[in-house]
């Protein structure tokens, strides 16, 4: 199964994303608790992206797509043409040194990292492509 | 998006959040959370139960003020978080550096105690 969602690069597009991957895999049998798990990481992801390689400009699109290529396997690509945000760049803040500097951000790339099997990057067709793996 | 209400209960200030907190709408919460210390409330609930989703872009809010709070001691305490919620907090490790009860009534105990 394939589903794709194309969104301009507003926060405000989140719950779009959200609601999104919970249509598309609600056929999928998906506990509730581990769905809202795969909906954290995308969303995370995908405003991390919005803010950080495309500074919130709505005309700026991103290419959401899901595929579950054997039951209990779920692959996420997030496709884009702007400044790769390779995650795996960054370390995990410690928590202690977040709440010494009383920092809001930081712990979405710790989240999108507990949550997700395995989190890559690379290039196709002169785009990018962030592909996170689930094996439920 | 979020709805976020304020109201005053036995010297405790309660904020009820109403829907999901994600990076467009933490915000709000931040700003909650400030007017309840600029109002000097040094007790504050958070009544969750009606909080549906809630992203690092929350978390982060409430992981921002518990340096904060402990210098100034105020006391903040969570209640009625959903398990998907729950879940999200007990990820990142911030279950055990927060206040989290089930029930409002267990909530306004433990506040009192820690206020002791």
């Amino acid at each position: 199964m394939n589903y794709q969602y194309n969104i301009g690069c507003s926060l405000n597009n989140l719950k779009g994303i959200r609601e999104f991957i919970r249509n598309s895999l609600n056929e999928q049998g998906i506990a509730e608790i581990e769905m809202n798990t795969m909906i954290l990481a995308l969303d995370e992801m995908c405003s991390n992206l919005m803010i950080h390689a495309h500074h919130c400009n709505p005309d700026h699109i991103l290419e959401l797509h899901i595929d579950v290529p054997e039951k209990g396997k779920l692959i996420f690509e997030i496709i884009d043409d702007g400044n790769v945000f390779n995650i795996n760049q960054f370390s995990s803040d410690n928590i202690g040194d977040l709440i010494h500097e009383k920092r809001k951000g930081g712990l979405g790339i710790r989240l999108v990292k507990s949550i997700m099997d395995n989190v890559e990057y690379f290039t196709r067709n002169g785009k990018n492509i962030c592909r996170l793996t689930k094996q439920l | 998006m979020v709805h976020i209400k304020r109201l005053q209960e036995s010297g405790n200030d309660i904020i009820a959040i109403i829907g999901e907190i994600d990076a467009s709408s933490s915000i709000e919460l931040d700003l909650t959370i400030a007017k309840s210390v600029g109002d000097g409330f040094a007790k504050i609930l958070v009544d969750c139960t009606a909080l549906e989703y809630i992203s690092s872009a929350g978390l982060g809010v409430f992981m921002s003020y518990i340096e904060e709070f402990q210098e100034k001691e105020i006391r903040m305490v969570l209640f009625g978080l959903k398990e998907k919620v729950a879940n999200t907090f007990v990820i990142l490790g911030l279950a055990d550096l927060l206040h989290i009860c089930s029930s409002k009534e267990e909530a306004k105990k433990l506040i009192d105690e820690l206020s002791v």
